[in-house]
């Protein structure tokens, strides 16, 4: 019984061992598809529709995908694709970044009438079905001329960067005491300097977690650019789904080399960030 | 989500009496939140245009076949209301929400637990955990439909299923996606639960200990109690994204095979985007968001109180 409350000291026990199994069928589960990707991106045209396992490795693939061969076995710009996705989530990211800080430390420092609205509604923006705001945008855009261009797409991926970084700063602001910026504006600060000087600094891990995540989930969207990027300028996330449909010719180590390609940065920004990472899933809900 | 309320600074004088040395006139303090929120709603403004043009889009006839929109009042919603197609979607729509949270609540919070009490393989294995939750939905689907394809996939190469077995048939294939839904976001569970396991104070947990409390006992009167806003937050973060799902189910089946996977989102998809018809798609989503705001308003009231029972069960 006690063995759930000491971390310090293990002994063997069938139930223990019986917990640890359990975790790795998990994990082996969880696991396999990712490696299972990784085996199908190194294998050769000859063998991508064989089920082995063992096969002469050949990191062509990742060659062909970037480069103009890729364009001419499929029809896929992946090199462009990897732009535009870089382009536009690190736009969002950044205009999320301009407009919301300062509604986040508005939201967290005062409360001010209205700031709940305000609040809920960005969190709306979380929730709310996506076509809801596409099908119009959808229409709009095509008389703005708005399709298919980076702008657009920057526009459109704030429903998913600015919910995320408005509520985790908030929650780093209020977590942050206001004794400090009070002794700056005693000190003869002004209220921007206080902010700027104190706060600021203060919660640069949050702001530099919330933006990374953010970045994480504009580069994952697909409905979005699915929609409103039609066929010249795709993100990454469209771009990999091309690779299964290209004339009839199927080339699974492609698509499997492409999907590893534009699941690496997440993956990376991933392990880096795991400490603040719950707080970040969570909107600030749950701190770890 | 957290109800914090933030402190309420200088509303009238300066805190405690002492002003500061700069005098800021109280009219210019108020409206200084404001003034920081401008950029922000007119974001807010330039989202909601779309928005509510979509809910307009409902009551017209809009379709690139009527390009001129006419009004039609309720037409669009009674129609789709009486529409046995768009009921087969709720039904779909509302089984995958309910089976997929389900399964990813219950195989997270167990995940949780064991990494809680794990040994060193636990502690190796955890950094692994989140893994395909960053990988992008639509990527996942195509890892997994490439696992899936009864020639050339390797599951059934490995589960002994001949080359015959589909697992995207018309009668497994909501199964399968659900499966998919449940590789991606089970470890969004799983982590959260496993934070809210590891702030929770020992204090009780050793006193029941010395009274000779058996573990299942522990576990019911006093994590769960204490766990509750938590697991209750990440079951409101699935079950609602899973009431809009798209991204795997769309790139793995398109809704098919006979509508068996068409759910709310992929169905306006199908209606808006495919067949150009503005008005039924926007009233899927109408109708579609209409759900997904009281379910909010039902779970964020459970989650609400919830907390105050797991605040008031620590001391």
């Amino acid at each position: 019984m006690t063995a759930t409350r000491r971390p310090g000291r293990r002994r063997f026990s069938p139930a223990s061992a019986g917990a640890d199994l359990l975790l790795v069928l998990w994990f082996a589960f969880s696991l396999f598809p990712i490696l299972w990707m990784v085996l199908l991106s190194l294998k050769s045209r000859a063998d991508q529709t064989s089920t082995y396992f063992v096969f002469t490795p050949t990191p062509d693939n990742f060659a062909t995908v970037l480069s103009e061969e890729g364009v001419r076995l499929t029809g896929v710009d992946f090199t462009g694709a990897l732009l535009t996705s870089l382009v536009t989530s690190l736009g969002a990211v950044l205009l999320s970044l301009a407009i919301g800080v300062p509604a986040a430390y508005a939201a967290g420092r005062w409360a001010y009438r209205g700031s709940g609205d305000i609040m809920f509604t960005i969190l709306s923006f979380r929730f709310a079905p996506e076509l809801m705001v596409i099908v119009p945008l959808f229409v709009i855009y095509n008389q703005l001329g708005l399709f298919d261009s980076d702008a657009g797409t920057i526009w459109v991926l704030q429903l998913v960067t600015l919910p995320l970084i408005v509520w985790i700063l908030r929650s780093y602001f209020q977590d942050m005491p206001e004794e400090l910026e009070q002794a700056a504006l005693l000190d003869g600060y002004t209220r921007t300097r206080a902010f700027l000087m104190v706060a600021l600094p203060l919660v640069r891990p949050g702001i530099a977690a919330s933006a990374l995540l953010a970045f994480v989930f504009a580069w994952n969207n697909y409905v979005f650019p699915l929609i409103l990027t039609g066929g010249q300028n795709p993100t990454v996330t469209v771009a990999v789904t091309r690779f299964l449909g290209g004339g009839g010719q199927a080339f699974y180590n492609l698509t499997a080399a492409a999907a590893l390609i534009a699941a690496l940065p997440p993956l990376l920004v991933a392990l880096s960030i795991q400490r603040y990472l719950v707080r970040g899933l969570s909107f600030g809900a749950v701190k770890s | 989500m957290s109800t914090t309320t933030a402190p309420p600074e200088a509303e009238g004088d300066g805190p405690g009496g002492g002003a500061p040395v700069r005098r800021v006139p109280a009219w210019r303090r108020g409206l200084r939140p404001y003034l920081l929120s401008v950029p922000a709603v007119l974001v807010i403004a330039g989202i909601l245009y779309p928005f509510a043009l979509g809910a307009y889009y409902a009551f017209l006839d809009y379709a690139a076949v009527v390009p001129e929109p006419v009004f039609v009042g309720l037409r669009n919603i009674t129609g789709t209301l009486g529409d046995p197609v768009f009921w087969s979607s709720v039904r779909v729509t509302a089984t995958y929400a309910l089976a997929a949270t389900a399964v990813e609540t219950v195989l997270g919070v167990g995940i949780a637990l064991l990494l809680f009490r794990a040994g060193l393989v636990g502690r190796l294995l955890e950094r692994l955990l989140i893994l395909p939750l960053m990988i992008a939905p639509v990527i996942a689907g195509v890892i997994w439909g490439l696992m899936f394809n009864p020639q050339f996939g390797v599951l059934n190469h490995m589960l002994g299923l001949g080359s015959t077995f589909d697992w995207l048939s018309e009668d497994r294939a909501l199964w399968s996606v659900m499966l998919v839904d449940v590789w991606i976001f089970t470890p969004f569970v799983a982590v959260l639960v496993l934070a809210g396991l590891r702030s929770l104070p020992r204090e009780p947990f050793e006193a029941s200990d010395v009274d000779g409390a058996g573990w299942f006992y522990m576990f019911r009167r006093l994590m769960l109690p204490m766990m509750w806003p938590y697991i209750l937050v990440a079951v409101i973060f699935r079950f609602m994204d899973s009431l809009k799902v798209f991204d795997h189910v769309y790139v793995l089946t398109a809704g098919g095979p006979g509508g068996a996977t068409r759910t709310l989102q992929i169905g306006a998809f199908q209606n808006s985007i495919t067949n150009l018809n503005f008005s039924l798609g926007s009233t899927y989503m109408l109708l579609l968001w209409v759900i997904v705001f009281i379910t909010a308003r039902y779970l964020v009231a459970v989650l609400g109180r919830a907390q105050r029972r797991a605040a008031g069960s620590e001391d």
